[in-house]
């Protein structure tokens, strides 16, 4: 079936399935290569995506289901090749170590820095309990995040 | 491959048309749906209707003395639900254990209810606190209890062409509803060990009215009725701790699988209800 | 341009610190790994792997219905060469030929490639596998096979284990272990018009994989090109098993003469693919009554899987570093590695140190405790010193920073304050907190004549047009590497980082510079690039009069290759075990807090603090990065990673069962760098890969016994296994 996605604020019309993964559509249909499956059974957040703004697993996303949704993916964050507040800070404290679970990482954190949490330590561990890394112990990670935020405020 | 057929009604009365002759694969969230079908949708059911567009499923109201919750309602939704944190605050605590962000997100109260896992997170919620749940389809609409509506493994009292609603909670004044999940790790876990517990302490301290589910007990949620009686109007203490943690060892059979083993669910089981009964 | 973007991050007395060179790709999704390519015409394959333990291959084939146009099927008959995944020995075949013997669940038997994915799947239910069962041995001390073994002595332990006043006599075993990598393994294979094939795939050693495909596939140096794609952790797991995978793909897109894509789903990936190897370790240790430690006695069995694969390098690490960190003048180690019907197990982090990493300072810690000795002081008096020699009677007289990481983690953490405080408050609640120490080393390279056997080089080009460039078959998966190299360089040629190019990790126009394992990367890989370079500065100056920096830009085209050379006054003996098992060591510290909650045996690690000597620190913030990975795997591995088998098969063999530690589980850790530079490198780098992950493991066990009061011998210590420590539940109750 056609349906439109808007996906990093631009219009996609693309013939699938309503039932096909939103992260298959991104991935093969799109081009969308930056995010990335880790497992398919939303256990590791590799392929998050800010649907409405809201963190989602796109392995466990019918497209169907977004249609009328605008979705964001890791390629919707830079703007003109210069690097988002939240990607910067993952470059200056070594966020990002294999880069697998950093698309997915910057999504979830993107998310949490829109929603005006105090970034503690304990609110950051809560927001990316659902992505996994196996590289940084996670404390780059955090401390990215929560540099972000201080550079924001 | 021949592609599902994927609808996404806007309207109850149209989604109850597409469920009428029982062959349609309903979802919510996905969340369930899109694992057990390996990630292929299309290859796993012919028909797809996607509950995801029906508004009038979502949203969490008081009604009277009914708390009302929509089954489109997500986890993320009961967590930041001003009316559950101060009617039934241990169902928020359940939602906050599920997954994380990303699955609290999509993942809705009536998916966990429908999916009828034995770990199913707030489904001993449910039978504590005695909640119904409402069905619909084109013969009409229904409610069914808690206690009647896990018939047996992933078994259900839903018809293949009924849909559920919403839920219903009493709320009744001067009940506790207390809740405890013990998993493997912190976030993203499937329960080893689920338990709700719900009573009305009299003045004098005494449980009444004392109801205890579980899950990853048994073949589905269930309730733990002989440990019930033997809480059932006594007051908490270190010897009622004692004998009803023995009594609820000796009622539940869970089994071993990929997660635990029988023995520490029994012991686990009957740890945390003795520590509810010797500290509250 | 993001690539002169510097760290901001303020690391007091250095430089400010280059970002990692690739990270701004990475950070923006623009970075390809192996699944991301966009090949046209690319066909999918499929794996038919063995559902049973043990058994003798009778047919594989499509059942006769199945209509097989437009579907190639690959046995072991299509391998125009040996039938051998090329490694240590050649026992593991690339497919079980007709009529031999399939020897773990989940074996290749044979391939499947279509055009789409449907059309794969589909066919794969079409094929028909015959088998006869045979009798399959699932325990290592139950196998008659073995891969190998080792025995080292030293003094006269029988003696002097008579004379002790205390002998602490304890079985210690530990479980696999899955690498889990975030990005699961992935390889496209390409047919080349030369009748080569050139594969692409997440990889840790492009060389093994070349070498592989030249004797599988009958293949000249040039027809076999493997170009490693961005890589999303290795962690061991992508040293050898992407070889299999390699011939794999490369048998269909020979057979369908198309680019064929094997891409892995994580439950493939774990069923099938190596971890990290169980082990049981007997342990005695005579001390006398005032703590002194006087003998060691000790037995490995290491369960290597069905193949040998790494398993006899692995089982060498182990007894190379029995005994731990400490001086020890009776020592006995007996190590054998043996045959198990279940999938091979391979290089994992560590390689063999963390399981009697475990061992060996749980053992310590009971010693203590038994003697009611501060875990810190009796460690205070045991430790290596300068001029001390290992069981191998290697002498430790450079860089030696175990007393300072000892010091280091137990200061930072008021270690003997925070113990006392402790057990002053006793047991009181369901959750009780303790603190644990725990020390570790790791042989940085490879070990014993490892090195001179492998004969790494790496080299540093001017090309024509006056661009300087790293030449390396060393693989960046995240650790660093493609951002300390070029720092090495830049650094010894006195150019802006951002003048040194890496060029891809690609076989036809990088050297071999051995595997990227073993901690060897920075030490010896480092080494070389940094004589190379010091070369090529000396050979432009003296020529053009100029300094190096002025000059270079019309000096081109030169190339310098650097080959390694022995350290100086590093020699093995590898028949006799006898000598310097290791070039250098690294040398670790970790204090673990944990609370333990005891209705339900839930650990959680509060608290992890790593004090680490790696030698000179290229990176600070990527070194950092290794020790806090490291250290969660380490809590990971001492916690909840477990894999359950039944019949042979892994039941834990997706994420949802298999799991590692999320951002809410791991504990606050703390990384403290310690540099006790190596005189045998020129930039006095050790390792730091993997003495991380071989510490903070048995800390935790030790915080374990400081909460609760038992001893865990067996990891994981699952919620499961410390109630029952605690007896909370009878052994065989259900």
């Amino acid at each position: 079936m056609k349906m439109a996605l808007q996906v990093n604020g631009e219009r996609h019309v693309v013939g699938v399935s309503g039932a096909r993964r939103l992260l298959d559509v991104l991935r093969e249909d799109l081009g969308l290569t930056g995010t990335k499956e880790g497992c398919g059974e939303g256990e590791c957040g590799a392929c998050s995506v800010l649907v409405d703004g809201a963190v989602v697993d796109s392995c466990l996303v019918p497209v169907g289901q977004v249609t009328d949704a605008s979705i964001v993916t890791v390629e919707g964050l830079a703007a003109d090749g210069v690097l988002n507040p939240l990607q910067q800070a993952f470059l200056d404290t070594g966020g990002a170590q294999c880069g697998m679970c950093t698309p997915g990482m910057l999504i979830a954190g993107q998310a949490f820095l829109a929603s005006g949490e105090e970034a503690t330590d304990d609110h950051i561990r809560e927001a990316i309990a659902g992505n996994l890394c196996r590289c940084t112990g996670y404390t780059k990670i955090i401390e990215a995040i929560a540099l972000a935020a201080e550079r924001s405020a | 491959m021949a592609n599902a057929v994927f609808e996404s009604p806007r309207q109850l009365e149209d989604a109850y048309a597409l469920m009428a002759d029982g062959l349609a694969r309903p979802i919510a969230g996905a969340t369930d749906a899109l694992v057990q079908a390996d990630g292929d949708l299309d290859a796993a059911h012919a028909r797809i209707v996607d509950l995801w567009q029906l508004e009038e499923l979502r949203g969490i109201a008081q009604q009277g003395d009914t708390l009302v919750i929509g089954a489109l309602t997500t986890y993320t939704d009961i967590r930041r639900s001003p009316l559950i944190q101060e009617t039934l605050p241990a169902l928020a605590a359940a939602a906050s254990t599920i997954g994380a962000a990303q699955i609290q997100n999509r993942g809705t109260l009536g998916g966990n209810i429908a999916n009828a896992s034995p770990a199913g997170d707030t489904l001993p919620i449910l039978l504590a606190a005695r909640a119904s749940i409402d069905l619909g389809g084109t013969r009409g609409e229904r409610s069914v209890s808690a206690d009647a509506f896990w018939t047996g493994y992933r078994q259900t009292a839903r018809q293949r062409d009924e849909l559920i609603l919403r839920v219903r909670f009493p709320i009744l004044d001067g009940h506790r509803v207390w809740f405890r999940k013990v998993g493997t790790r912190r976030a993203q876990a499937i329960s080893k060990v689920v338990m709700a517990a719900a009573w009305h302490p009299s003045t004098n301290g005494a449980w009444h009215d004392v109801r205890l589910a579980l899950g990853s007990v048994a073949e589905r949620p269930i309730r733990a009725i002989e440990t019930e009686r033997a809480i059932e109007g006594r007051r908490p203490s270190a010897a009622l701790a004692d004998q009803a943690a023995k009594v609820l060892i000796a009622e539940i059979r869970p089994i071993d699988d990929v997660r635990s083993t029988a023995a520490y669910r029994r012991a686990v089981a009957g740890g945390i209800l003795h520590r509810l009964l010797s500290t509250t | 341009m993001v690539d002169t973007i510097v760290a901001r991050r303020p690391v007091p007395g250095r430089a400010q610190l280059p970002p990692r060179r690739e990270g701004p790709a990475k950070l923006t999704g623009a970075a390809t790994f192996t699944d991301d390519l966009v090949v046209p015409g690319a066909w999918y394959g499929l794996t038919i792997r063995s559902t049973e333990p043990r058994a003798r291959l009778v047919s594989v084939g499509f059942d006769h219905q199945f209509d097989a146009h437009d579907v190639v099927l690959v046995t072991a008959d299509d391998i125009p060469g040996e039938n051998v995944v090329s490694l240590i020995s050649d026992d593991q075949p690339v497919l079980v030929p007709i009529g031999g013997e399939i020897r773990h669940f989940a074996e290749p038997l044979a391939l499947v490639a279509a055009p789409d994915r449907s059309a794969v799947r589909a066919a794969r239910a079409h094929v028909i596998v015959a088998t006869e069962p045979l009798d399959p041995v699932f325990d290592p001390l139950e196998s008659r096979e073995e891969f190998s073994r080792y025995e080292l002595e030293r003094g006269d332990v029988d003696e002097a284990m008579a004379a002790a006043d205390l002998i602490v006599d304890e079985i210690y075993r530990v479980g696999h272990q899955e690498q889990l990598y975030i990005e699961n393994q992935a390889m496209i294979a390409i047919p080349r018009e030369d009748g080569g094939v050139t594969v692409h795939g997440s990889l840790q050693c492009p060389y093994y994989i070349h070498r592989a495909m030249k004797r599988a596939l009958r293949l000249d140096d040039d027809q076999a090109v493997v170009i490693q794609e961005e890589t999303g952790g290795g962690f061991g797991g992508k040293e050898e098993y992407p070889s299999m995978i390699a011939l794999h793909a490369a048998l269909l897109a020979r057979k369908c003469g198309k680019p064929v894509r094997m891409i892995y789903g994580r439950n493939e990936d774990i069923s099938a693919t190596t971890k990290r190897h169980p082990a049981i370790i007997h342990y005695r240790t005579g001390v006398a009554g005032d703590g002194r430690l006087l003998a060691h006695d000790i037995e490995i069995v290491v369960d290597g899987g069905a193949y040998r694969t790494l398993t006899p390098v692995v089982l060498s690490r182990a007894v190379l570093q029995a005994g731990g960190p400490y001086h020890c003048r009776n020592i006995r180690v007996r190590g054998r590695a043996m045959a198990t019907n279940t999938p091979p197990n391979g290089a994992f982090r560590g390689f063999g140190a963390p399981q009697i990493g475990f061992a060996d300072e749980t053992q310590v810690n009971r010693v203590a405790a038994t003697l009611d000795i501060s875990p810190l002081v009796l460690r205070r008096q045991w430790i290596y010193r300068q001029g001390d020699t290992t069981p191998t009677g290697g002498r430790l007289d450079d860089s030696l920073g175990l007393s300072d990481v000892l010091e280091a983690a137990t200061g930072t953490t008021q270690f003997e304050a925070n113990r006392a405080r402790a057990a002053s408050q006793g047991r009181v609640g369901p959750v009780t907190s303790g603190i644990g120490l725990a020390l570790g080393w790791h042989g940085a390279g490879l070990g014993g004549s490892g090195e001179v056997r492998t004969a790494a080089v790496a080299s540093v080009e001017l090309t024509a047009d006056g661009r300087i460039r790293i030449l390396t078959g060393s693989t960046e998966m995240g650790q660093g590497t493609k951002t300390i190299l070029p720092q090495l360089v830049a650094e010894e040629l006195g150019v802006p980082y951002t003048d040194v190019e890496i060029a891809p990790q690609d076989t036809s126009v990088v050297p071999d510079s051995g595997p990227t394992v073993s901690s060897r990367t920075a030490m010896v890989v480092g080494g070389l690039l940094v004589g190379a370079a010091r070369h090529l500065r000396r050979e432009v100056e003296e020529r053009t009069g100029a300094p190096f920096a002025e000059a270079y830009k019309k000096a081109g085209p030169l190339r310098i290759d650097e080959r390694f050379r022995p350290y100086p006054n590093v020699t093995f003996d590898d028949e006799q075990l006898r000598g310097d098992a290791y070039p250098a060591y690294g040398w670790g510290a970790a204090v673990a807090r944990v609370e333990v909650d005891r209705d339900t045996g839930e650990v959680h690690v509060i608290e992890c603090t790593a004090a680490d000597d790696l030698g000179r620190v290229i990176h600070p913030v990527l070194a950092e990065g290794q020790v806090e990975g490291g250290t969660l795997q380490a809590i990971g591995y001492a916690t909840i990673e477990e894999i359950k088998l039944q019949g042979g098969r892994y039941l834990n063999d997706r994420l949802a069962t298999y799991l590692i530690p999320t951002s809410l589980d791991a504990p606050k850790i703390t990384s403290i760098l310690v540099e006790k530079p190596f005189t045998g490198a020129p930039h006095g780098a050790k390792g730091v890969g993997e003495l991380p992950i071989n510490v903070a493991a048995p800390a935790v066990v030790a915080a374990i016994h400081d909460a609760i009061g038992v001893w865990i011998n067996e990891l994981p210590a699952t919620p499961e296994r410390v109630l029952q420590a605690l007896g909370s539940f009878p052994e065989h109750a259900s």
